[in-house]
C-alpha cells in the first residue's frame, strides 16, 4: 500500500457549498469531470489556478484549504503541490506579473540585460513586487519559445524578441 | 510454492527469495548490510535517498549504472555485488551529498551515538570535505509537546511523510517546495496531533525529529536499555526502556512482528515521564488522628494487617486496578481469599454484571492480533478504538485498506482516517440497533429493533459475507463494557456474531484485564478460572452495599471507577482502608487509612497477559521511586507475617509459575455459557424525561494514574478536559451554545441499579463549558471520565442533569 | 532542399495563417482520413504498430525510443483501462517546437493521438501542455471542441464500438513534468517527481494503469506515417533515423526558426537554412539536442549530420532536437552557468544527489565567475557531476551532469584561465 498510487482522499468533512465562490466551484467540477471519480485530486492544479486568478494572482492558506475541503485532499498535499509548481504565487503579487526567460536561448539573445534594465528602471529585483503594486517581476525558466528569445511572458501573453525599449512600452501599456 | 522460489547471488553468497522481491529484502534476511536511509520494510519505496546503490548483473550483462538494491527486484539468476569498487564508489558519493548541506553537530544533537547517518558515514572514511559553498539552513517548526526538530539535519528521505500517510492515516507533514528548497513539515506549522505521531522519531535516520521530553537529558552513550511490556492497553506492546542510573530516559519500541511491528503508541512511549512525578508516592504513610505520618515499612505493614483484619471477612473488599501484574492480582487473590473474602474484582469500569455467570472462562480478542489485517468484515461495538487501543486501531485501518468493511455502533461517530460505515445511537437504542442487525440477517432476536435502513442492511451483509469467507468479526470495546446493560449488548453481540459466523473477540480494555480472568482476581474467578463456591461482590456491588474496610491496589479511586462519586463514598462511609498506590493524590489523604508506596510500570517484574492472551514477562528495569517496594514483595511479606500459607516465592517467577501451572490447559475461548438467554435480559431503564444519557469516554491521556501524571502527553490536543459535547441541536433545545458554562448534575439514585448508599443522597455537581459536536448521538451528551473536574461526577454511563449556570 | 520540408508535422505550413488550425484546413491536406478508415475498417492494431516500426520513428521527446516499438509493451489483452498520454510540456531550453505543433497543426496530434490510443487500446487520452502555453492551448481546446463536434471524439464513433476521450490537462511551472513519470504524478494531483522504474508506464502508469506516454511531435508523425506507410517515412530519413524531424535552431543564428527537415540533413545545412551565424561571428559550439546534451565544438558539428547516429558519433545527442549556436566570444563558464541554474532551480528534490549536487554545481560555477575559483575547482565539478550522473531516479540527474562534463573537456582552458586571472578568457580577446 503507497500513497503514491492510490488517491489520497480524505474525508473532509465541510458543507461544499459553503466552499470558494459558485462560479470557481462549477469551473471546477468542469475539471474534475475529466477524471475517473475516486481521482478528484487531479483536478488540484487546474483548480489553483482557477482560484489563483479568481483572487488576483496569488494563493491565500485559507484558499488553499478551501481547495483541498472542495476535492476532499489533505491540506498537506495542497501545499505539496502549490509550493512545487512555479506558476503559483503564495504571497500577494502586483497587478502584473512580468516573467523574464533567461535560461540559454534566451540568455544568449540577451535576456540578461533585458533583465537588469527591468531592474533598475522599475527598482525592482527579480522576485520582487514595484513599491506601485502594478508589476510582479519574474525570471523564469525556459518558456518553450526559445526562436523568439528573448521571450517574457506578461500575465498570459507571451512577448517575442523583446528589447529593452519594447518591454518599456509594453509595461507602459499595462494599467 | 517452492518452484516459485528463485536464487540469486549477493556478494558470492546464494540466496533464494520470491521473485519481485526486492534486494534489500534479501540481503536483510541474509545478513548482508546495505546501508540506507529512506528504505523502511512498513513503508512504501521511495527510492530516493541513493544510499543502497550496489552493482548488479543479470545473465552475465552488468547493469549499466549502479542500481538501488531496494528498488530493484531479484531476478533468477541475478549476482548483486553490494561491496564492489563500483557499489561503495556510489554510495560514498551519495553519502558525501547528503553531508555537505548537513550541519554535522552531532556532538550537541540528540541522535549523536544513534545516528543512521552518522554509523553509516564513519565507514566511509571520506577525506575532509570539499564543499566550501554555504550551507543550507532550515527554519524549525514546532510541532507540538511531543517531537522536537531541528530540520536543518535532515535529509529529505521522506519516512516521516509517508508514515503519516501510510501508517497514521493523517498527512500533517509533508515536503513543500522543489530542489534544494524542499522542506519537510507541516507548511502551516502546526501540531501534530496522531495518537501514533512519535514513531516518526524513530523512523527518522538522524536527529531532525526527537523526542522533546528527552531533549538534551541524556547522551546514547550514557544509557542502558532494558526489555518491558508497555501497560496502557491491551496490545502489550513490547518496548525497550532506555535508562540512565535508576531513571527511565526514554522509551523506544522492540519490533515484534505479532504484537506492534515495530511501532508504539504515544501513550506508550511518553508515559515514562510519570515515574518521575513529584505526585509519587515514596514513602508509606499512616494517617492518625487525621494526620498523616510517615513511617517505616514494618509499622506500615503491621497496620495495614490490623486494618485488613479487622473489618472481618465479608466486610472486605478489595478493588484492583486492571492494569496490576498478573502476580501481583494472583498475591492480593490468595490474600484476601485466606483472609475469608471472595469481595475482590478489577472491572472497575463496569457496571452491568448481570452476565457474569455466562462468562467465558478466557476471554479475549477472539483471533491474534496480526490476523485483525486480515478481516474482510469487522463490527465494533461500543468502542472509541483509536483511544483506547491505537494500535489495534492501526491494524483494523491496514485491513479498512486492503478493501474490509469495518462497521461501528457507538453513542457517538469516531473521527477516523480510512472508510467505515458507522451507526450512531445513545445507549439505550444500542441494543435495538443490534436486533436490528440480526433482524437483517433473518434471526429476529426478542426485543425493540430501530427502523432498518440502508445501512444496517449494508453492514449486516458485509458481515455476514466476511464471516462466510472465514474473516468476519464481532468486537465488543470499553464503551460496551461500560454501559448499565453491558450483559445485554455482549448477548446481544454474541448472537448476531453467530448468525454472521463472524468470530466474537473483547477489547480487554487495561493491559491485564485478561490476566485478572487467569489470576482468579475477580469475585467469580480462581486462579485458573475456576469459579468460587459462591461468587463474591463485584465491583459495583462493593460500592452500593459498601463494606467497612477496602483494599485499593494501584488506582485512584475519584477517577479510575464507573461512577466516582459513589466509589468516594463508599470509601469515606469505611472504617478502614488500606491503599497500595503509585502515587499520592487528595482523594487517596482523603478516604485512606494506611497508604503503601509500591513499585510502578518499569519498577517491578511482572506478567501481563494481552488482548490475544499472549502472556508476556517482563523484569523491573529501575529501582522503584523512593522507598517504594516491588508490589509482589510487599503482598509475599504480608502473607508471611499473617503466616498464610503460599506466600514463599523467592522471586517474582515462582509467582507467575504458580499461575501458569493453575492455568495449564487452558486456551481463550468466547463462548458465553448461555447467550441466547442472556438476550432476553431487560434493559435497564431510559432516563428520564429532561435528563440526558452521559458518554464518559475516557480519554486517551487519561486512562491510568500514570498516563495521568506524565506532563508531555498532557499538553497535547489529545488530552481532553472536562467538557460537555453536545449535538448542536440537542444544545439548541436546551438553550445551550458554544462555550455556555453549564452545571452538570448525576443524582443519586438516578442509576436504577444502585442501591442506597448513605451519605451519597446529595446530588453531585461539576461545571464544564459546552461544546458542540455533531458526531454526538441524540439523547445523550459526551462528557470525558477520568479528567480534572470529573471526580465530582456519577456514572459514567448513565442518566445527567445540565442546568445553564446563571440561568 | 524546399521540397521536403515541412512534410509531416508541419504540413498545413503553407496554408494561410489564419485558418491553418481549423479542421478544415486540415483536412484539405488529408487530415483525419486515417483515423476515419480505422473507424470504418477497425484494423488489427498489430499491423499499424508494424507499420510504425517500419518507419524507424524515435521518440521525439529527448530518449529517442522506437515508438512502435513502445506500443507494442502496452498489454493490450488485459481488461484494464489504458491511457494514451502526450507529453506537450516542452520546457528543455532551446526546444520550441511542440508549441508551434499545437499553434498550427493541432488536429494532427489529436488525430496522432486517436490512432495511439487505438493501437494500444486505449479510449481515453490526455494531453499535458505546459501551463505557460497560453496561446498553444487555446488553439488545441478549439480544435478538440472542432473534433468532438465532427465526431471525430468521444462514444461509438462513427457508429462503430470505438470510443476515444481526449482532454487537456495543464501544467503549472515545472520542467521536470516532462519527464513522463513526474508528468503522470502531476497528471494525478500531485508534485511531478519522476517514479522510479520498474515498473514502467506500459505496466503501472496513470492512476496505476497501463500508459502509454508520447512527445507531441512523436504522436503528431502518426498519422502521416500511416498516411504515406512506414516505408516512406523511413526514407525521409536514414536507416534507424526515420523521417524527417522539427529542429529548433536558437542562440546566435541571423534567422532562429524551427524547421522540419529530414534526419540527416549536414548540420552545415541546417545553420544556413537559419542564416548562418549572427552578427558575422565564426562558429563556437552547438548544443545539438537541448540543454541537456554534451556540447559539441563547433568545427566538429559542420562535418556532422542531423541524425541520432551521427550526433552520438560525434559525442552528444539529437535529444529533443534543439539545436543551440554559440558563436565565438561567448564566456563558456557563463553558458555552463546557466544551464546549472537551470537544472539546480528545476530539480524536483526528492533524491539526494540531484538535489543536492546540482546546487553544488551551480555554486561553484558563480564563485568562479566571481573570481573566487581554485585550481581544484575543476576536477570538483568533474567529479560532483561524477557522481550525480547515473545514480538518480529520473534523467535530470544525468542532463545536469552531461553539460559539465562535456564543457570542461571541450573548454577546460577557459575555466583555468578564469580560475588564474579571476575573469573570463573572453574578455580578454
Ligand atoms: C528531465 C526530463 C525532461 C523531459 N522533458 C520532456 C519534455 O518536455 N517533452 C517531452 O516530450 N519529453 C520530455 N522528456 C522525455 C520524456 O521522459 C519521455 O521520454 C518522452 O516524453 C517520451 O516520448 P517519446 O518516446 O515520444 O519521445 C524529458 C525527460 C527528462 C528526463
Ligand atoms: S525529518 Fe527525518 S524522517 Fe523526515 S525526511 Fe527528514 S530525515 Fe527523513
Ligand atoms: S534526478 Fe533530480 S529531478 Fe530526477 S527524480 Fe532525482 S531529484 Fe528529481
Ligand atoms: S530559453 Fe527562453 S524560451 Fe526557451
Ligand atoms: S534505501 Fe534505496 S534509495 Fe534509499
Amino acid at each position: 500500500m503507497s500513497f503514491r498510487n492510490t488517491p489520497l482522499a480524505v474525508i473532509q468533512d465541510v458543507d461544499k457549498e459553503t466552499l470558494l465562490t459558485p462560479e470557481l466551484r462549477a469551473e471546477i467540477d468542469k475539471h474534475v469531470a475529466k477524471y475517473p471519480p475516486e481521482w478528484k485530486q487531479s483536478a488540484v492544479m487546474p483548480a489553483l489556478t482557477l482560484v489563483q486568478d479568481h483572487n488576483g494572482g496569488w494563493l491565500s492558506r485559507e484558499l488553499m484549504d478551501q481547495v483541498a475541503a472542495y476535492l476532499d485532499m489533505p491540506e498537506t498535499a495542497v501545499y505539496e503541490v502549490a509550493t512545487f509548481y512555479a506558476m503559483y504565487d503564495l504571497e500577494p503579487v502586483g497587478r502584473h506579473k512580468v516573467c523574464v526567460c533567461n535560461s540559454i536561448s534566451c540568455m544568449l539573445g540577451g535576456a540578461e540585460e533585458l533583465m537588469h534594465h527591468i531592474e533598475k528602471k522599475h527598482n525592482v529585483a527579480p522576485g520582487g513586487t514595484t513599491a506601485d503594486g502594478k508589476l510582479t517581476f519574474k525570471e523564469f525558466e525556459c518558456l518553450g519559445a526559445c526562436r523568439h528569445a528573448p521571450v517574457v511572458m506578461v500575465d498570459k501573453a507571451y512577448h517575442e524578441c523583446v528589447t529593452p525599449d519594447a518591454i518599456d512600452k509594453i509595461i507602459d501599456d499595462l494599467d | 510454492m517452492s518452484d516459485d522460489k528463485i536464487t540469486l547471488e549477493i556478494d558470492g553468497r546464494l540466496c533464494t527469495a520470491v521473485p519481485g522481491e526486492m534486494i534489500i529484502a534479501v540481503a536483510d534476511r541474509e545478513g548482508i548490510a546495505i546501508p540506507r536511509f529512506c528504505y523502511h520494510e512498513k513503508l512504501s519505496i521511495a527510492a530516493n535517498c541513493r544510499m543502497c546503490l550496489v552493482e548488479a548483473e543479470q545473465g552475465g550483462r552488468p547493469f549499466p549504472k549502479p542500481v538501488p538494491a531496494c528498488a530493484t527486484p531479484v531476478n533468477d539468476g541475478m549476482k548483486v555485488l553490494t561491496r564492489s569498487k563500483k557499489a561503495l564508489d556510489a554510495q560514498r558519493g551519495t553519502m558525501e551529498f547528503l553531508l555537505i548541506n548537513h550541519p554535522l553537530d552531532c556532538p550537541i544533537c540528540d541522535q549523536g551515538g544513534e545516528c543512521e547517518l552518522q554509523d553509516v558515514s564513519m565507514g566511509y572514511g571520506e577525506d575532509v570535505s570539499r564543499f566550501s559553498e554555504r550551507k543550507r539552513v532550515v527554519k524549525d517548526e514546532d510541532l507540538g509537546p511531543l517531537i522536537a526538530t531541528e530540520m536543518t539535519r535532515c535529509i529529505h528521505c521522506t519516512r516521516c511523510v509517508r508514515f503519516g500517510a501510510e501508517i497514521a492515516g493523517l498527512r500533517e507533514l509533508g515536503a513543500t517546495g522543489r530542489g534544494e528548497d524542499m522542506r519537510i513539515g507541516t507548511f502551516v506549522e502546526r501540531t501534530v496531533a496522531h495518537e501514533l505521531s512519535g514513531n516518526i522519531i524513530d523512523l527518522c535516520p538522524v536527529g531532525a525529529l526527537t523526542s522533546k521530553p528527552y531533549r538534551f537529558t541524556a547522551r546514547a552513550w550514557e544509557l542502558t536499555s532494558e526489555e518491558s511490556i508497555a501497560p496502557h492497553d491491551s496490545v502489550g506492546s513490547n518496548l525497550r526502556l532506555h535508562i540512565r542510573g535508576s531513571q527511565v530516559m526514554r522509551v523506544h519500541p522492540r519490533d515484534n512482528e505479532a504484537v506492534n511491528e515495530c511501532w508504539i503508541s504515544d501513550r506508550d512511549r511518553f508515559s515514562y515521564e510519570g515515574l518521575s512525578s513529584p505526585e509519587r508516592l515514596t514513602e508509606p504513610l499512616l494517617k492518625r488522628n487525621g494526620q498523616w505520618q510517615t513511617v517505616d515499612w514494618q509499622e506500615a505493614l503491621h497496620a495495614a494487617l490490623e486494618a485488613l483484619q479487622a473489618p472481618g471477612p465479608d466486610q472486605l473488599g478489595c478493588l484492583i486496578s486492571p492494569t496490576a501484574t498478573l502476580e501481583e492480582q494472583y498475591l492480593l487473590q490468595r490474600l484476601v481469599r485466606t483472609l475469608g473474602s471472595d469481595h475482590i474484582d478489577t472491572r472497575l469500569r463496569q457496571q452491568d454484571f448481570r452476565g457474569d455467570a455466562a462468562d467465558p472462562t478466557f476471554p479475549w480478542l477472539g483471533l491474534p492480533i496480526a490476523e485483525l489485517e486480515q478481516q474482510q468484515g469487522v463490527l465494533l461495538i461500543g468502542s472509541d478504538l483509536r483511544q483506547e487501543q491505537p494500535l489495534l486501531a492501526h491494524r483494523l485501518r491496514m485491513a479498512a485498506l486492503d478493501g474490509a468493511t469495518i462497521a461501528l455502533l457507538n453513542p457517538y461517530a469516531l473521527a477516523l482516517n480510512h472508510a467505515s460505515l458507522q451507526l450512531v445511537a445513545a445507549p439505550p437504542a444500542l441494543a435495538s440497533e443490534l436486533r436490528a442487525l440480526s433482524q437483517v440477517l433473518g434471526k429476529p432476536v426478542q426485543g425493540a429493533t430501530v427502523e432498518i435502513s440502508d445501512r444496517h442492511r449494508q453492514i449486516a451483509t458485509a458481515l455476514q459475507a466476511a464471516g462466510k469467507a472465514g474473516q468476519g468479526l464481532v468486537l465488543l470495546g470499553a464503551l460496551a463494557e461500560a454501559d448499565p446493560d453491558y450483559s445485554l449488548i455482549r448477548a446481544l453481540a454474541a448472537a448476531l456474531a453467530e448468525t454472521a459466523e463472524c468470530r466474537l473477540g473483547f477489547l480487554a480494555a487495561a493491559a491485564n484485564s485478561i490476566g485478572s480472568r487467569l489470576a482468579g482476581s475477580l469475585p467469580h474467578r480462581l486462579p485458573g478460572g475456576a469459579a468460587p463456591k459462591r461468587p463474591g461482590l463485584d465491583a459495583q456491588a462493593m460500592l452500593t452495599d459498601p463494606r467497612q474496610g477496602y483494599l485499593l491496589w494501584g488506582l485512584e479511586p475519584d477517577r479510575d471507577f464507573a461512577d466516582p462519586s459513589l466509589a468516594m463514598a463508599a470509601l469515606r462511609s469505611a472504617k478502614q482502608v488500606v491503599a497500595c498506590s503509585h502515587f499520592k493524590s487528595a482523594a487517596l489523604d482523603e478516604v485512606a487509612d494506611v497508604l503503601l508506596p509500591i513499585s510502578a510500570f518499569a519498577e517491578t517484574a511482572g506478567t501481563f497477559v494481552n488482548a490475544e492472551g499472549r502472556w508476556q514477562r517482563f523484569q523491573g528495569a529501575v529501582a522503584p521511586a523512593g522507598d517504594a517496594r516491588p508490589g509482589w514483595k510487599v503482598l509475599r511479606v504480608l502473607g508471611t507475617m499473617l503466616e498464610f500459607d503460599g506466600f514463599g516465592q523467592n522471586n517474582a517467577r515462582e509467582v507467575h509459575d504458580e499461575v501458569a501451572h493453575a492455568c495449564s490447559g487452558l486456551a481463550p475461548d468466547n463462548r458465553l455459557s448461555d447467550a441466547r438467554a442472556l438476550t432476553a435480559i431487560t434493559e435497564r431503564s431510559a432516563p428520564s424525561a429532561g435528563a440526558l444519557t452521559r458518554i464518559g469516554n475516557l480519554p486517551i491521556y487519561a486512562s491510568d494514574a500514570l498516563v495521568r501524571h506524565a506532563p508531555a502527553l498532557q499538553r497535547t490536543p489529545l488530552a481532553e478536559s472536562l467538557a460537555v459535547y453536545l449535538h448542536p441541536q440537542q444544545a439548541a433545545d436546551l438553550g445551550l451554545t458554544e462555550g455556555d458554562q453549564v452545571r452538570l448534575i448525576q443524582g443519586a439514585g438516578s442509576h436504577s441499579g444502585s442501591g442506597s448508599v448513605g451519605d451519597n443522597a446529595a446530588a453531585k455537581e461539576a461545571r464544564a463549558p459546552v461544546v458542540l459536536d455533531d458526531r454526538i448521538a441524540l439523547g445523550c451528551t459526551r462528557i470525558p471520565a477520568g479528567v480534572d473536574g470529573s471526580e465530582a461526577l456519577g456514572p459514567i454511563i448513565g442518566p445527567v442533569r445540565i442546568e445553564k449556570i446563571g440561568a | 532542399m524546399a521540397e521536403n520540408q515541412n512534410t509531416v508535422c508541419f504540413r498545413t505550413m503553407h496554408l494561410d495563417a489564419r485558418v491553418r488550425h481549423t479542421l478544415e484546413s486540415y483536412r484539405s491536406v488529408g487530415g483525419y482520413r486515417q483515423w476515419e478508415r480505422i473507424l470504418r475498417e477497425k484494423p488489427d492494431p498489430d499491423q499499424l504498430i508494424n507499420e510504425v516500426k517500419t518507419s524507424a520513428l524515435r521518440g521525439r521527446g529527448g530518449a529517442g525510443f522506437p515508438t512502435g516499438l513502445k506500443w507494442s509493451f502496452m498489454p493490450r489483452s488485459k481488461p484494464d483501462q489504458k491511457y494514451i498520454v502526450c507529453n506537450s510540456d516542452e520546457g528543455e531550453p532551446g526546444t520550441c517546437k511542440d508549441r508551434d505543433i499545437m499553434r498550427y497543426n493541432p488536429h494532427q496530434l489529436i488525430e496522432g493521438m486517436a490512432i495511439a490510443g487505438y493501437c494500444i487500446g486505449a479510449t481515453i487520452g490526455y494531453n499535458y501542455i505546459r501551463g505557460e502555453f497560453y496561446e498553444p492551448i487555446a488553439r488545441f481546446d478549439e480544435a478538440l471542441e472542432e473534433a468532438y463536434a465532427a465526431g471525430l471524439l468521444g462514444k461509438e464513433l462513427l457508429g462503430s464500438s470505438i470510443d476515444f476521450d481526449l482532454y487537456t490537462h495543464l501544467g503549472a511551472g515545472a520542467y521536470i513534468c516532462g519527464e513522463e513519470t513526474a508528468l503522470l504524478e502531476s497528471l494525478e494531483g500531485k508534485k511531478g517527481q519522476p517514479r522510479f522504474k520498474p515498473p514502467f508506464p506500459a505496466q503501472a502508469g496513470l492512476y496505476g494503469k497501463p500508459t502509454t506516454i508520447n512527445n507531441t511531435e512523436s504522436l503528431a508523425s502518426v498519422p502521416v506515417i500511416l498516411e504515406k506507410g512506414g516505408q516512406w517515412f523511413l526514407e525521409q530519413g536514414r536507416p534507424n533515423n526515420g523521417g524527417p524531424k522539427l529542429f529548433s535552431v536558437t542562440g546566435h543564428v541571423a534567422r532562429p526558426d524551427n524547421f522540419e527537415i529530414p534526419l540527416g540533413t549536414p548540420f552545415r545545412d541546417l545553420l544556413e537554412m537559419a542564416g548562418g551565424v549572427s552578427g558575422g561571428r565564426a562558429l563556437k559550439a552547438v548544443i545539438p539536442g537541448g540543454s541537456s546534451v554534451p556540447v559539441v565544438p563547433g568545427d566538429v558539428m559542420l562535418t556532422t549530420d542531423m541524425d541520432y547516429d551521427s550526433i552520438t558519433k560525434a559525442g552528444s545527442m539529437l535529444g529533443s532536437g534543439a539545436v543551440i549556436v554559440i558563436a565565438e566570444g561567448t564566456c563558456m563558464v557563463k553558458v555552463l552557468a546557466n544551464l546549472a541554474h537551470f537544472y539546480a532551480h528545476e530539480s524536483c528534490g526528492q533524491c539526494t544527489p540531484c538535489r543536492e549536487g546540482t546546487g553544488w554545481l551551480a555554486r561553484v560555477l558563480d564563485r568562479m565567475l566571481a573570481g573566487q575559483g581554485r585550481t581544484q575547482d575543476l576536477d570538483l565539478l568533474d567529479n560532483v557531476a561524477g557522481r550525480i550522473g547515473g545514480r538518480t531516479i529520473c534523467a535530470l540527474g544525468d542532463a545536469a551532469a552531461m553539460p559539465v562534463q562535456s564543457f570542461l573537456k571541450h573548454y577546460r582552458f577557459e575555466f583555468e584561465y578564469l580560475v588564474e586571472h579571476g575573469r573570463p578568457l573572453v574578455e580578454a580577446a
